[in-house]
């Protein structure tokens, strides 16, 4: 191998390395806005600060946000190349959402 | 017959080794197709535990058994171990087998203190309040949901450990980071299936 091919492929590595550093920055800023999110949840319900309507919407949401960093950040479909695997995910979420109304309107209506 | 895996062995990791080879994109698609079957699986869970949370046969009630504390620790411990596996697959990505060993080893070790406390928390609700399996429809969605998820993450750990064991002298190829990269996608998945566990059966349970 020359020299210069050399020198190509450790840029080449060094920016992929600084690429995924960025992507680990942005993965552990994800997780701190997970543990805030979590933390919050549990709060709400510990010390009973939010009136009982809002509670049930709001711990939904919270959750909600929390799957989203998960499966955007921590498995990376926000990526490209992702579409197939976001809509098996999604093709999953909505035969669950199927069976979960299924089953709370016959039983709750 | 003989292979020659010397193509397997790049003097660095293209950018995602995981699905550099046609194995590893099989491989790829293949879990997160199981992904989307495990979430119809657990929303019928989930649905048959709404349907019957109340249905508690004068036994004892959600808000009655769980306590926050322990749910809490266990879900820092398996949203931490969640960040361990991003850890150990940034180092996979980076060539660097060892330091992705450490991290993957921290990651088991989290699940087994999850499992532990999950345990704990099972055989409290048992011999403290007599709330089982049989006791109520609801204790049945309720070890059923709960449990099965419980059972997913030993099946990740024992999964963990075999994949370590096995390619312990191997390094890191093309051939087995793949391998790794999976399991990392089903772990993020356990820990999204408790998110919603604990928001739903903890949390919601204590509202009521």
């Amino acid at each position: 191998m020359t020299n210069e091919t050399n020198t190509n492929l450790s840029r080449a590595e060094e920016f992929k390395r600084t690429k995924s550093k960025e992507e680990m920055q942005r993965q552990l800023i994800s997780f701190g806005l997970m543990i805030v999110l979590t933390v919050v949840a549990f709060a709400i319900v510990a010390t009973d600060a939010v009136d009982r309507v809002y509670v049930l919407p709001i711990l939904f949401v919270l959750a909600i946000v929390q799957a989203g960093f998960q499966f955007y950040y921590f498995m990376h479909l926000k990526d490209k190349g992702h579409a197939m695997p976001a809509t098996l995910i999604y093709g999953g979420v909505w035969a669950a959402f199927l069976t979960l109304a299924g089953l709370i309107v016959i039983s709750w209506w | 017959m003989s292979h020659d895996h010397s193509n397997l062995f790049p003097e660095v990791m293209p950018a995602e080794p995981e699905k550099a080879t046609l194995e590893g994109k099989n491989k790829f698609f293949g879990l997160w197709f199981f992904l989307g079957g495990e979430t119809v699986l657990f929303g019928s869970l989930f649905g048959t535990y709404l349907a019957l949370k109340n249905s508690t046969a004068g036994g004892p009630s959600s808000d009655e058994i769980f306590g926050l504390g322990l749910v809490f620790l266990m879900t820092m411990l398996l949203l931490t171990s969640s960040l361990t596996s991003v850890y150990a697959m940034y180092h996979m990505r980076n060539n660097d087998y060892k330091k992705m060993v450490l991290w993957l080893g921290i990651t088991g070790l989290l699940g087994i203190g999850f499992l532990a406390c999950e345990v704990y928390e099972f055989a409290h609700y048992i011999t403290e309040y007599g709330f089982s399996f049989q006791s109520s429809a609801f204790g049945s969605a309720f070890f059923a949901l709960v449990g099965f998820h419980g059972g997913h993450v030993l099946f990740g750990v024992c999964w963990l450990i075999t994949l370590l064991i096995r390619n312990a002298k191997r390094g890191l190829n093309l051939y087995n980071a793949p391998k790794f990269n999976t399991f990392s996608l089903y772990w993020h998945f356990i820990d999204v299936v408790w998110v919603f566990i604990f928001t739903v059966v903890y949390l919601m349970g204590k509202v009521g």
